[in-house]
């Protein structure tokens, strides 16, 4: 029987329920039947937090912004390698060399390592470095 | 050499000096003088020139090279625009060299600019795809919006720079929202397959839209009215010597461009277009000469004349093919030469701290600096438009295109405006040569010209002369200059 | 309604949106948004002619949008660090407060 094709979705929706009644079940039966006692230890951050200090809205230092840029740009530049990888194997029959898809990516990644290399001796890599040359 | 590389000689050697430089510049220690990479990026640019030149060689030998599937075409029009461009970058980093007072670290990073931007442009000019137009037009667009705020200590500089940044990527995204409906409407991006594309398109109305929101987008490149507000405030802002490059230079490549894409790309809707060139043409040159009138500072009254020498340009696009190539390659040359020269002058006179701003503070310069007085005044009746000098014959080939063409009330719009132009070039001559105020000149520090910066002005100058008493050398170039629509129908790299 | 309209629609609304934004905001950064989401706008039309045009199998709009995403990012890049110098300079990201330089 041909039905139509979103009915195969019924027990992907099956599961997101069950799922969510089982977290919700949980986190509701645990508050309804536990007992309540707040101490200052449970009240804090869990393991690996720590205490929250001063305003959620206060001032990053602005390397953050640096290094927010610079993964930016360094993610981006990944997006080209991507239809070259698909398209490698038949490189070779449209530009009629056999190694010239190969060279083309060394170059394109050369220029980006010239990029990293640029940032990387303006010290604005170097986290700990307080008076970096490389200012705005 | 394969023909892919030949093709992008001159923006090969660029890309390499600039890498150099900019890798170089982190590794000199603070402090050392920058002016080695300098001379590394002068040297960059002389030989991209010369690039350019050996790739005329080969063409004149050969005919049009194309190159990387039909993306890159080396013709006499793109081969005219990469000399122009290389010259411009010459001049401004001869100029430039001596421009930063102490050494500041970051000196290297200015050359290395300079030459990224200068390869974005060259490959405008040489690109008959659309995406590399893109390209070009971005890497060349997010370099001077660097150079624009390049004097960082001071306020002034980084406004320049967010308003250049802000209202160019405004104009970047119209750009290519008009290139994705041309793609839309004819199925391709370059621009052969694109006029005939146009041929057969069932989407006429979506081709003209797209044609506009290209316009709007390249519009603002070259500060063509409406799209000129941020003209002023960024030339304002900006280095001198940069505002001598970015008024000409990217100008050039968008004008380039827009010639390749209108005459080549969409002649189907030549009566379409036309009509807003006449608008645009008609609004920058009015507004700009206008706007001029009323300005006290001097690089904010060269940035109005710039946009009227925009709409001196754009009567250009209102003849015949082969007549507004000509007239607007002629025009571009010259307009380099002497706005080139003119904000040359001025940052050798105000130097990086730009003291002197207000046409207050130039009266009585010549009793000063005499040699450089005679030289802006030389500059400023080029840029008015007086006989013997380039800034005539670039006028007079504009407007006999134009009238030959039929279009009498624009070159009347046009004389006019030279007319009120007149005006405010010469309140600012007459101050340089009227008897100086008390203060005006006296706290202006004489610095001294350096051997370079004389070499960039001498040239500037000898290019402005060169082009009014013998303007037949470039009109042979320039007249055989047209590009032809060749790959019409360019074949697509199928991929899979 | 063919899905090529629907998508047009989409990004001529976006389109409008960015411009919006971008033309009454007055903060640098949101003016930032806004003239990405015309980029992104474009990016949608090309991506839809591409899939709906008569020539899937030349990939042009697809390599088109990867170029204009990378362009874009480095152009964001750019900005931001021009604001953060703005910042510095101004203590303020609006633009109205920015108006040192007048004629």
């Amino acid at each position: 029987m041909q039905t139509h094709y979103i009915w195969q979705y019924i027990p992907l929706v099956l599961q997101i329920l069950v799922a969510l009644a089982m977290a919700g079940g949980m986190v509701a039966a645990s508050f309804f039947i536990g007992k309540h006692k707040r101490t200052k230890v449970k009240l804090g951050a869990y393991e690996c937090g720590m205490d929250p200090v001063g305003d959620a809205r206060g001032r990053f230092s602005v390397k953050f912004y640096m290094v927010a840029m610079l993964f930016i740009l360094f993610d981006v530049e990944a997006v080209f390698i991507m239809p070259w990888a698909v398209i490698y194997r038949q490189l070779h029959t449209i530009t009629g060399q056999r190694l010239f898809g190969f060279w083309e990516m060394v170059v394109y990644l050369g220029f980006v390592a010239v990029g990293l290399f640029y940032v990387w001796k303006k010290g604005i890599l170097d986290w700990t470095n307080t008076s970096s040359r490389g200012d705005l | 050499m394969s023909t892919n590389l030949l093709a992008l000689l001159p923006e090969l050697v660029l890309t390499i000096t600039g890498v150099l430089v900019m890798v170089l510049e982190p590794v000199i220690p603070a402090g050392k003088s920058r002016k080695p990479l300098g001379w590394l990026a002068i040297l960059g640019s002389l030989l991209s020139g010369l690039a350019a030149f050996y790739q005329l060689q080969i063409v004149n030998a050969q005919g049009t090279l194309t190159a990387f599937y039909s993306t890159i075409q080396i013709d006499p029009f793109s081969i005219f625009f990469h000399l122009l461009i290389a010259a411009v970058v010459l001049v401004t980093l001869l100029g430039s060299l001596d421009y930063f007072e102490s050494p500041i670290t970051h000196a290297g990073e200015y050359f290395a600019l300079v030459l990224f931007g200068a390869v974005g442009m060259m490959f405008m000019t040489s690109s008959v795809e659309l995406l590399m137009v893109f390209i070009g037009l971005e890497i060349s667009s997010i370099s001077t919006y660097i150079l624009a705020g390049f004097r960082k200590g001071r306020a002034t500089a980084s406004e320049s720079s967010i308003k250049y940044f802000l209202l160019g990527s405004f104009a970047t995204a119209f750009f290519l929202y008009g290139v994705a409906l041309i793609y839309g409407a004819t199925g391709s991006t370059s621009i052969g397959p694109i006029a005939a594309g146009l041929a057969i398109t069932r989407t006429p109305t979506m081709a003209i839209l797209a044609v506009a929101m290209v316009l709007i987008g390249l519009g603002f490149k070259v500060s063509a009215a409406p799209f000129h507000v941020w003209t002023p405030d960024v030339y304002q802002g900006a280095p001198a010597p940069v505002v001598g490059l970015m008024s000409t230079a990217p100008k050039a490549a968008a004008f380039a461009v827009l010639l390749r894409f209108l005459f080549n790309g969409t002649p189907m809707l030549h009566g379409h277009w036309i009509l807003l060139i006449e608008i645009l043409a008609v609004a920058s040159m009015c507004l700009g000469n206008l706007g001029a009138l009323k300005q006290h500072d001097v690089k904010r009254l060269l940035a109005y004349s710039s946009i009227a020498h925009a709409g001196y340009l754009l009567v250009a696009f209102t003849g015949t093919h082969q007549n507004a190539v000509a007239g607007a390659c002629f025009y571009t040359a010259t307009y380099a030469a002497m706005n080139v020269g003119a904000f040359l002058v001025l940052s050798q006179l105000s130097g990086f701290s730009e003291r002197i701003r207000s046409i207050e503070d130039f009266t009585g310069l010549a009793l000063k600096r005499p040699g450089m007085s005679a030289l802006l005044g030389f500059f400023l009746l080029s840029l008015i438009g007086i006989p013997f000098t380039g800034g005539f014959f670039g006028k007079f080939y504009v407007f006999s295109g134009a009238l030959q063409n039929g279009h009498v009330w624009l070159g009347i719009v046009g004389l006019a405006n030279s007319g009120v132009a007149c005006f405010y070039y010469l309140r600012l001559l007459a101050a340089i040569y009227s008897r100086p105020t008390s203060d005006s000149v006296a706290y202006i520090p004489v610095r001294k010209v350096t051997a370079p910066a004389a070499v960039a002005l001498a040239a500037t100058a000898l290019a402005t002369l060169g082009l009014g008493i013998l303007p037949n050398k470039l009109v042979h170039l320039v007249e055989r200059a047209t590009p032809t629509t060749t790959a019409a129908v360019a074949v697509q790299p199928t991929q899979q | 309604m063919t899905p090529l309209n629907l998508f047009l629609l989409l990004s001529a609304l976006l389109f409008s949106i960015g411009l919006a934004g971008a033309l009454t905001r007055r903060n640098a950064i949101l003016v930032l948004i806004g003239i990405e989401l015309m980029l992104n706008a474009a990016n949608i039309n090309l991506i839809a002619f591409w899939r709906f045009g008569p020539n899937p199998e030349a990939l042009t709009g697809v390599m088109f949008a990867i170029f204009s995403i990378s362009v874009a990012a480095a152009e964001a890049a750019v900005g931001l660090a021009i604001i953060l110098a703005v910042y510095r300079h101004n203590k303020t990201t609006n633009l109205n407060q920015i108006d040192t330089l007048k004629g």
